[in-house]
């Protein structure tokens, strides 16, 4: 028997949600807690710190079970708070008010968990698939050696998903249902079953552990079964009369008499050409040779499965082992030769043959069904609108995609804010009728020794950059609002905008902050915002 | 056995009808018999390379070469059906102004390179692609070398390049070097004509060509543009007959 000292050094340094609550501890002078009353939460004081700690407020999932909406899931500080799933929505809010709630969204998870299963089938084993709603299967088989064993490989994983943001459970065993079940009842995190040793391994764990349906579980309690272990001496006729044929499927699946094949995550194969050539070759002409024969190649291969190129990625092996990798995107799905085979060619020179190339592979990493358009109604007279996607491309492959784009309106009064760039492939709208300058400048530019009427009469001279304007005729004003819901500073602000001419026959768009009557409306400075024609 | 056809005679060919004032060449008219009457084959040729200046170094006159330029794209695109691509390093540029020449965000894909190496390297590019109505670029420096580039790519292409020149300097002349285009505007602005009532009528334009291949300078006083990129002749000088009436300058060239 410990010491008390022990026993305490041991609670001590327990997480604070776990300790046993001062009744466990031995005082007896305090009102003893009903014994199946769920632990009492730990006082909010002490979670305050952890949040502190932590980074994070307690966060919380809500979905909608059924008609209502309850928490599908909790982290461990809100865990701590006594928050866990299954619970209301409405008690966890009055629970703890600081808690964190967001809605639960299934299909991310799903596509999370999907994306995870590709990655395995790229990366671990060839067979692998997700079990919604939180767990992949791997077949090891033949592929543990490859990581360095089935221990090594287990920490890897743990160790990757710990990088990537997950928490992780591992567990290997002889059959699917088996390494299901630990992964998620066993003690440790990671769980290894030598071969032969599932039975035992899995006695320990509870029913609820073989996948169960919700009756079945319920009558598992009622018969007395509690753990694995409890069924396994159970002759079978009397056990699916009380658990049904279904609970007895699972256990027969975890203990590896009825196969449960692993339907792996189809990996659709990168369309993907390669040439080596007899000698390594160094010269652009060459490079641009061989290009154009893998684009012929891969075009080809596009064809055949009515797909179309958005990326394509030119891996070129140097005598010396190492990679030239250039790569190209496109704006739309396209498998038409002469334009990849342009855009290729706008990076031979990113390419360093150093002692000269003498592989090449040429893979498209993005492609996108491409099938035959509707021509439209061109006999009866409809003009055709020509697609700029393939100028897009040469442009963007020349100055970078970001230099390629079309001006979109934005529905904003303020005219520095009626713009935006947008794609450049698909056509906006267009802007109110609203007279406007050709030349706008970025920051509106102050004038002196402006003379004008208040509160609404255009300027009748300037001064703009050293230069004097006699202004021969105006328009105006026309009256532009702060948009209050952006800033503090435009609550009241207005501007009232004039196109004027001077005795050149320059034309200018000038405004005036304020509008002449109220003092919190602008300060009455004139200033030039751009130039018409 | 035969001699293989020579190819040489088809070349000199080609580049001769490339090079010369072929009235065979698709032109763009601007629709005023005042100025189409005066240009070689009735408008500007599409497949050639246009530049452009503002008379000084005011920005009213930068504005209103812009616009000149925007009107001629517009017309461009309109009639073909494809994007415009203006190609420019400024940042300045206020699209709703070129809307209302005309030149709708539907109309028009802006590209802005670094600087004028890649500028005329993306002009050149467009050109060979073929998908632009027009392209409309705003250079500083372009040399000898690279205008006689783009118009042989633009008369290959048949797309008409229309090259704004910005001034480097204040007093500089951007048009001092030579060029292989095959007109050289000035722009400027031009008092507009003054309402009965308050307000500022349509804008007026002094349309300079300071050179065109197998024609005559001239100048003219036109409107500017309307929303479909149109220009027009004053209505009825009243006032300022002598301005309207056009003055060739020998000089420029």
């Amino acid at each position: 028997m410990p010491s008390r000292e022990e026993v305490e050094r041991q609670i001590a340094s327990l997480p604070r949600h776990a300790q046993p609550p001062v009744r466990e501890l031995g005082r007896r002078s305090e009102a003893a807690e009903h014994p199946f009353k769920r632990p009492a939460p730990a006082a909010p004081a002490e979670i305050g710190g952890a949040i502190d700690t932590l980074g994070h407020a307690p966060l919380a999932l809500v979905g909608k079970v059924g008609r209502r909406e309850e928490v599908v899931a909790a982290c461990e500080l809100a865990r701590a708070l006594g928050i866990h799933a299954g619970m209301a929505a409405t008690h966890a809010r009055a629970l703890a008010s600081e808690l964190d709630f967001r809605p639960a969204e299934p299909e991310a998870d799903a596509h999370l968990l999907d994306r995870l299963a590709l990655l395995a089938v790229r990366r671990w084993s060839p067979v692998a698939s997700a079990t919604p709603p939180d767990g992949l299967w791997l077949d090891l088989t033949g592929c543990a050696h490859l990581h360095g064993g089935e221990e090594h490989f287990a920490r890897r994983l743990r160790a990757f998903c710990r990088r990537a943001g997950f928490t992780a459970r591992v567990a290997i065993a002889d059959t699917p249902g088996a390494a299901h079940a630990l992964a998620r009842f066993a003690p440790a995190d990671i769980t290894l079953v030598a071969p032969g040793e599932t039975a035992r391994a899995l006695s320990l764990l509870p029913v609820a552990a073989l996948r169960l349906e919700g009756s079945a579980l319920v009558a598992a309690r009622r018969f007395g079964f509690e753990t694995i272990g409890d069924l396994l001496p159970v002759a079978r006729g009397p056990l699916a009369r009380r658990l049904g044929l279904a609970a007895i499927t699972r256990l027969d699946q975890a203990l590896g008499s009825v196969a449960e094949p692993i339907v792996p995550r189809e990996d659709v194969a990168m369309p993907l050409v390669e040439r080596r050539l007899l000698e390594p070759i160094g010269t652009a002409e060459a490079i641009a040779q061989v290009m154009q024969d893998l684009v012929g190649d891969l075009v080809e291969v596009l064809q055949a499965r009515g797909l179309g190129a958005r990326s394509l990625r030119l891996i070129g092996l140097r005598v010396d082992g190492g990679e030239q990798v250039v790569a190209i995107g496109t704006s739309r799905p396209t498998r038409e030769a002469a334009h990849l085979l342009r855009l290729l060619k706008l990076r031979i020179e990113r390419i360093d043959p150093g002692m000269g190339l003498e592989q090449f592979r040429l893979a498209a990493p993005h492609t996108e069904p491409l099938d035959a358009v509707s021509f439209g109604t061109v006999l009866s007279g409809e003009s055709i609108v020509h697609d700029p996607a393939r100028l897009v491309d040469v442009v963007a492959g020349r100055i970078g995609e970001r230099a390629v784009f079309r001006i979109a309106p934005v529905p904003s009064h303020v005219p520095e804010r009626a713009v935006q760039r947008a794609d450049p492939v698909e056509a906006p709208g267009d802007w109110p009728p609203w007279c406007r300058p050709v030349r706008l400048f970025l920051r509106p530019e102050p004038l002196w020794a402006v003379i004008a009427l208040l509160p609404d009469q255009p300027p009748r001279r300037f001064e703009w950059r050293g230069t004097a304007h006699k202004v021969v005729a105006g328009d105006g004003p026309e009256r532009i609002h702060g948009e209050w819901w952006r800033r503090d500073a435009e609550v009241w602000a207005v501007r009232d905008y004039f196109r004027v001419e001077d005795e050149e026959g320059g034309r200018f768009w000038v405004f005036r902050r304020g509008d002449g009557m109220h003092q919190d409306t602008g300060d009455l400075s004139w200033w030039i915002h751009g130039v018409f024609a | 056995m035969p001699a293989a056809p020579d190819p040489l005679p088809d070349s000199i060919a080609r580049l001769k009808a490339m090079a010369s004032a072929a009235v065979d060449c698709r032109m763009l008219p601007f629709g005023i018999p005042a100025l189409d009457g005066r240009l070689a084959g009735g408008g500007l040729r599409a497949g050639a390379l246009h530049e452009v200046a503002g008379r000084s170094c005011s920005l009213s006159d930068d504005a209103a070469a812009t616009l000149f330029l925007a009107g001629i794209a517009a017309r461009e695109a309109q009639g073909s059906g494809r994007p415009a691509l203006w190609v420019s390093s400024r940042v300045d540029l206020y699209a709703p102004g070129l809307a209302q020449a005309g030149l709708s965000a539907a109309r028009v894909i802006h590209a802005q390179p670094r600087d004028d190496h890649a500028l005329l390297a993306v002009v050149e590019d467009a050109l060979r692609d073929g998908t632009p109505s027009a392209v409309v670029a705003e250079a500083g420096k372009v040399s000898m070398v690279a205008t006689r580039r783009l118009q042989l790519a633009a008369a290959e292409a048949d797309i008409p390049v229309l090259l704004l020149r910005r001034r480097r300097a204040r007093d500089r002349d951007p048009f001092a070097e030579p060029s292989a285009a095959w007109t050289r505007w000035w722009i400027a602005t031009a008092p507009s004509e003054r309402l009965d009532v308050a307000g500022v009528g349509r804008p007026r334009w002094s349309v300079e060509l300071a050179r065109q291949r197998g024609g005559e300078p001239f100048s003219l006083i036109v409107e500017g543009c309307d929303e479909t990129g149109r220009l027009a002749v004053p209505a009825a000088p009243r006032r300022r007959a002598a301005e309207a009436a056009g003055t060739a300058r020998s000089a420029a060239a």
